[in-house]
């Protein structure tokens, strides 16, 4: 259910860009912190974006690891589980470099719409 | 066809973000402190909050903003407190929402009587997933985490648990009936958030509820200061 609000700013995010333009292509960038399901989004994208600018739409995640770094031993390490605990000192007094990320990096439009571009539909030959 | 890249750049969140701290800026204007409180559904926010207002704040005033999808019944139970109480259903908007976000409880602020009290506490929707993602204008985030929720749940909603600056482990009372190792809640805790502030406490019973409310008391005191 998280991506499905997700979805949604998604696709608000992306129609203010877009500016009208029909969108073909949206990257993202999602930290691996966000507990994202990569598959749930893109179902969730697929409807959530009909009868919008980015109906059918690729949606692109880009997966930023969760880099932590310990204070005091500046030790850097990627967390593979929710341990945020320095596993050479035991610390707690730690930064989270990365993995928290959830942007829209880009997006592709179409500049000028052909007959090509629009949307297929079962009339057309 | 001709395809052009454009470069966004921007959380995806940042519309929300921009109402909220919209929101934030309003609370300041009327001295009001705001505490988003979150748990699971049935974790005891609204058994927590009826036994810390039950004996007032001092000289603080409070008001809940409540958080439903549907129903007013937590609402009903604040108000029998005397305490003033917004209701606030997230079913008329988008069908439902499990939480709130920035934009709702922007929608709930001409029904706020923010003369009348100096702390809001915004009782989330029962949920441990969304809430963590929307900010909605608050000073201080914290949540309740039951002991009938088992001792895993800081590992299974990592987000929610480092989001929140002091989290209340309820139902202590119930510690003899329950095969509960606390010991590996908090040992989670800390593992997922090293640091946080935390208090065990039952509703129920008052038990430690003294220590929520001081701690309401000295969030009341940070108002107008950056989270």
């Amino acid at each position: 259910m998280h991506e499905l609000s997700l979805s949604s700013a998604i696709v608000e995010t992306v129609e203010r860009h877009a500016a009208g333009r029909r969108v073909k292509l949206v990257t993202l960038t999602i930290g691996a912190l966000r507990q994202v399901v990569a598959s749930s989004l893109s179902f969730y994208f697929e409807i959530v974006s009909r009868g919008r600018l980015c109906e059918g739409a690729t949606l692109e995640q880009n997966v930023i690891e969760a880099r932590v770094r310990c204070k005091p031993c500046d030790r850097t390490w990627t967390l593979d589980e929710p341990n945020f605990r320095c596993p050479e000192c035991n610390g707690s007094d730690v930064d989270v470099l990365s993995g928290t990320e959830f942007e829209v990096d880009s997006i592709e439009v179409i500049e000028k719409e052909t007959k090509e571009d629009e949307v297929p539909c079962i009339a057309r030959k | 066809m001709h395809r052009t890249k454009v470069k966004v750049a921007e959380d995806a969140l940042d519309a929300n973000a921009t109402i909220a701290q919209a929101n934030r800026a309003d609370f300041d204007r009327a001295g009001v402190t705001v505490v988003n409180l979150m748990s699971a559904p049935g974790a005891g926010k609204t058994a927590l909050l009826e036994s810390v207002f039950r004996d007032g704040l001092g000289d603080l005033r409070p008001g809940v903003l409540e958080g439903d999808v549907q129903g007013s019944m937590d609402a009903d139970r604040m108000a029998s407190l005397h305490v003033p109480v917004t209701q606030l259903n997230t079913d008329p908007g988008f069908g439902g929402e499990c939480h709130l976000d920035a934009n709702m409880v922007r929608s709930a602020l001409p029904s706020l009587p923010l003369e009348e009290i100096d702390l809001l506490v915004i009782e989330n929707v029962g949920n441990l997933v969304c809430p963590a993602e929307f900010r909605v204008g608050e000073d201080a985030r914290a949540m309740v985490c039951s002991i009938t929720e088992g001792e895993e749940k800081p590992l299974k909603y990592p987000l929610m648990f480092r989001t929140c600056e002091l989290v209340l482990v309820n139902k202590v009372d119930l510690l003899p009936h329950l095969d509960f190792d606390m010991d590996k809640l908090l040992y989670n805790l800390e593992a997922v958030h090293p640091g946080v502030e935390h208090m065990l406490v039952s509703a129920r019973t008052g038990e430690g509820v003294e220590g929520f409310r001081d701690w309401l008391l000295r969030v009341g005191e940070r108002a107008g200061t950056p989270a």
